[in-house]
């Protein structure tokens, strides 16, 4: 229930609803899309990556003298948790065609497709299988299926939104792979959602010219996820999953190849040591670093760890100064600050609403205009609406999509975020929800090809973890479909790559030579990554742990 | 929730004179709070003072616990924080997900760090979508005795003996249906006194529904083939030789859907 003092506010927005509606109805723009040049001014006055402190220089590595979003650059000028002469390699505890690390959408989809393509793997993953984001995305995946709409229609709608940064051909691979990996997950079992004919019903997303979205109602994510790991347990003679078991160093030969990794049981604190003739990192994101102190949408686990070891093994990183901000994090009720509210609610006629009633911004703006208008409307004109703890956040009106779409559509299409907001006494088919943009996605990350190769031989990466495929801006549903996309590919090549690779004699000196580097540099800190897990301990409580010592997050 | 250490570097959320300058991070601003009302719970029996409008997992981790199992998404997805809880005064044992549920007065908590369940391995290219496949690899659903224990048990209100009821009919629609929104968080199957694994049995229905008992879409097969036969090939060429400002112009003058 929203506090007496927004009421008025609220009146304000159901008195203009009708207007808005007309407006919707005749088909025209409900508000004038910006111009390249109103982009960017926006983005440079009010986006939190165009602060200065939001980035800094990294002194060492493969990115050194680059300037890398603030939090990336003290994870990767960290210490290893561990120390290289304590491990013997002669004798591995384990070994395989490819070592996965993380289970996620990515880490899963190119398990199944390895073992088609006659490989072996381990997934290793920190939390449980399927702990990832891949199993939260709610609205959807982006895909060209219908007949007004093509590959690479979709491929110039996801330059435009990444700024034309995004590689060309891991587009290319992105978009054209779109409608094979529809069919793919639903030949696996994913129920998406169709029109009474069995054509693919599809909605608009931010910076689509097409409608493309293709959903499960609003748990994409979770659907897609559950049927993937439901065949990766299918398959326990040929794919082996660690569960909280991270990956926390990779493994090289002497011939500077990727050739396993290092294994820490967080619950028995015992090491493990992985051979494999490659290696594919699908890890994701990095949300619970708490990029500029931002909420996040992301799910526990994801704090970069993929990035960290790849590039003490010599991996490039690709555009890890650029973060995307979600425009619609909730901020009330306090309990689910941060948490997601789908763009779906957009691609279905939701519209962003300031504390007057008023329109302010054509809803489906690529992700960083968008966020950042949010941003300039709450803190630059003041038309926010101040929770009672003290955040800014707009309206997001959400009872207009029942008006568009039909009695019934919000409890069909958007079951989870009506139970979301329901505990709280909030009825989002009656009233708006209360949203400021939240810390969601990492934009860059290791530089891949369309092979998934990396510039480290044997090492492959997919998913978030990678960079490139999105310029310095993501669009919606072009996540989902990229772990898919990228990870079937990962597999692919990965397993064609393990059949003939050679191993030499296994090594972690790269481990001992990044810690030279560091004191090189003249780097002095007590941070050690992978971080594993974020700290929500109190200061209160830390105080009294007076025999606890802290190696990264963990005690 | 969602409290960082991060955060208290970062002051930032308070609106100030130069919009230029601001930051676009917010945290709840301390200062113009009240104190805040406490409760005592008891996790796994011993008594800790939380926040009054704390969730569990809130409470949990403001308790001092570094939590490993039992924290997932933390948005009501994955299933990772199956909580039970007893209420003072209150015989009724009650279920919910730690993300989720809101603290009460005097609440006695456990979280459920995995739920054991049997997962049949199977080859879905040779399963027919019938009844059969239910008595074959769950026989244990034709042991519900309907006492309606599961759907009781469920945080996402879901009518998860009805679908139960439907695999036993072989109505695979009804069950896709129905166990559609399910968290696989397993307080249905930790409850059931026919020891069956309700969220298995919902999965399995529904890749059985999206591969054999769909409508097909004759849009997406004709696009793949379009695909398949590089329709597009000379297009992205094209497209790839592009110059960013040719590639720009393209981008702002295309039509919208």
């Amino acid at each position: 229930m929203y506090p007496d003092y927004m009421h008025d506010s609220l009146k304000k927005v159901d008195e203009t609803r009708q207007k808005r509606l007309e407006l919707e109805r005749s088909g025209k723009n409900v508000f004038p899309p910006m111009t390249a040049e109103e982009r960017e001014d926006v983005l440079n006055k009010f986006h939190p990556d165009y602060k200065p402190e939001s980035r800094r220089q990294v002194h060492i590595g493969q990115n050194k003298g680059e300037l890398l979003t603030t939090e990336v650059a003290d994870i990767l000028e960290s210490h290893s948790r561990i120390e290289s002469k304590l491990f013997d390699l002669t004798t591995p505890d384990y070994e395989t065609d490819i070592l996965i690390v993380g289970a996620g959408g990515a880490g899963c989809a190119a398990a199944i497709i390895a073992r088609q393509n006659g490989a072996q793997s381990i997934i290793s993953t920190k939390l449980r299988m399927g702990d990832a984001n891949s199993m939260m995305s709610q609205g959807g995946m982006q895909a060209a299926v219908t007949e007004k709409d093509s590959p690479t229609i979709h491929y110039l709608d996801a330059l435009g939104g990444g700024h034309f940064d995004n590689k060309p051909d891991l587009v290319r691979a992105l978009t054209e792979d779109g409608p094979e990996v529809v069919k793919w997950l639903e030949d696996l079992g994913v129920v998406w959602d169709k029109n009474p004919d069995g054509s693919m019903y599809v909605l608009h997303g931010g910076g689509t010219s097409r409608k493309r979205m293709h959903s499960c109602r609003d748990y994409t994510g979770a659907i897609i996820m559950r049927t993937l790991m439901d065949e990766v347990r299918n398959h326990p003679d040929d794919i082996k999953v660690l569960e909280f078991m991270p990956t926390v160093e990779l493994i090289m030969d002497d011939k500077g190849r990727c050739a396993g990794g290092v294994l820490y049981n967080m619950e028995t604190e015992e090491y493990f040591t992985v051979k494999a003739k490659a290696v594919i990192i699908a890890t994701g994101g990095y949300g619970r670093l708490h990029i500029r102190g931002f909420d996040t949408t992301n799910h526990y686990g994801a704090t970069g760890d993929g990035l960290v070891i790849a590039y003490r093994a010599g991996a490039k990183l690709m555009y890890m100064d650029s973060v995307q901000y979600h425009p619609t994090g909730s901020v009330f009720p306090e309990q689910i600050a941060g948490f997601l509210i789908t763009e779906k609610i957009r691609g279905a006629g939701g519209q962003p609403i300031n504390k007057f009633g008023e329109l302010f911004v054509w809803p489906r703006e690529p992700r960083d205009v968008e966020s950042a208008s949010f941003i300039r409307e709450c803190l630059e004109r003041k038309n926010g609406i101040q929770t009672p703890s003290g955040r800014w956040g707009v309206w997001l009106d959400s009872p207009l999509i029942e008006i568009i779409q039909g009695d019934g559509y919000m409890n069909k299409n958007f079951p989870a975020m009506y139970r979301q907001f329901i505990r709280y006494n909030i009825d989002i088919t009656k009233e708006p929800m209360l949203v400021y943009p939240s810390l969601h996605y990492q934009n860059g990350g290791v530089e891949i090809n369309d092979h998934c190769e990396t510039n480290v031989k044997g090492l492959y990466v997919a998913g978030e973890a990678s960079g490139g495929v999105h310029g310095r801006n993501r669009l919606m549903g072009n996540s989902v479909l990229d772990y898919n996309v990228f990870g079937r590919r990962a597999g692919k090549f990965a397993a064609g790559y393990a059949k003939s690779a050679p191993i030499g004699k296994l090594s972690l000196e790269h481990i001992t030579a990044y810690e030279n580097e560091l004191k090189k540099a003249k780097i002095k800190t007590d941070r050690v990554a992978p971080v594993l897990l974020p700290l929500y301990t109190s200061d209160e409580v830390k105080k009294r742990q007076l025999t606890a010592h802290y190696e990264g997050t963990l005690r | 929730m969602a409290k960082t250490t991060a955060k208290t570097k970062v002051k930032a959320a308070k609106p100030k004179t130069k919009p230029e300058k601001k930051a676009a991070a917010q945290t709840a601003s301390a200062k113009s709070e009240p104190p805040k009302a406490m409760v005592t719970v008891y996790i796994m029996g011993k008594a800790h003072k939380v926040p009054a409008d704390a969730t569990i997992m809130g409470a949990i981790e403001y308790a001092g616990y570094q939590i490993k199992r039992g924290a997932g998404c933390r948005e009501g997805f994955c299933g990772a924080c199956a909580t039970v809880y007893r209420l003072p005064g209150d015989y009724k044992i009650y279920t919910g997900m730690a993300c989720m549920t809101l603290v009460q007065d005097g609440m006695w908590l456990s979280q459920l760090p995995a739920i054991p369940s049997q997962k049949p391995v199977y080859d879905l290219d040779k399963l027919e979508p019938n009844v059969g496949v239910f008595q074959k690899l769950y026989p244990e659903v034709f042991r519900c005795v309907a006492c309606n224990t599961c759907t009781k048990a469920c945080p996402q209100d879901l009518e998860v003996m009805d679908y139960i009821q439907a695999a036993k009919q072989g109505n695979i629609e009804k069950v896709m249906d129905l166990s559609f929104d399910c968290l696989s968080c397993g307080l249905c199957a930790i409850r059931c006194p026919a020891e069956i694994v309700h969220f298995n049995v919902g999965i399995l229905a529904r890749r059985l529904y999206g591969k054999y008992l769909r409508k097909n879409s004759d849009h997406l097969d004709k696009m793949l083939k379009n695909v398949k036969s590089k329709k597009y090939d000379a297009e992205y060429k094209e497209m790839m030789k592009m110059k960013k400002d040719e590639l720009k112009k393209k981008y702002y003058a295309r039509d919208s859907e």
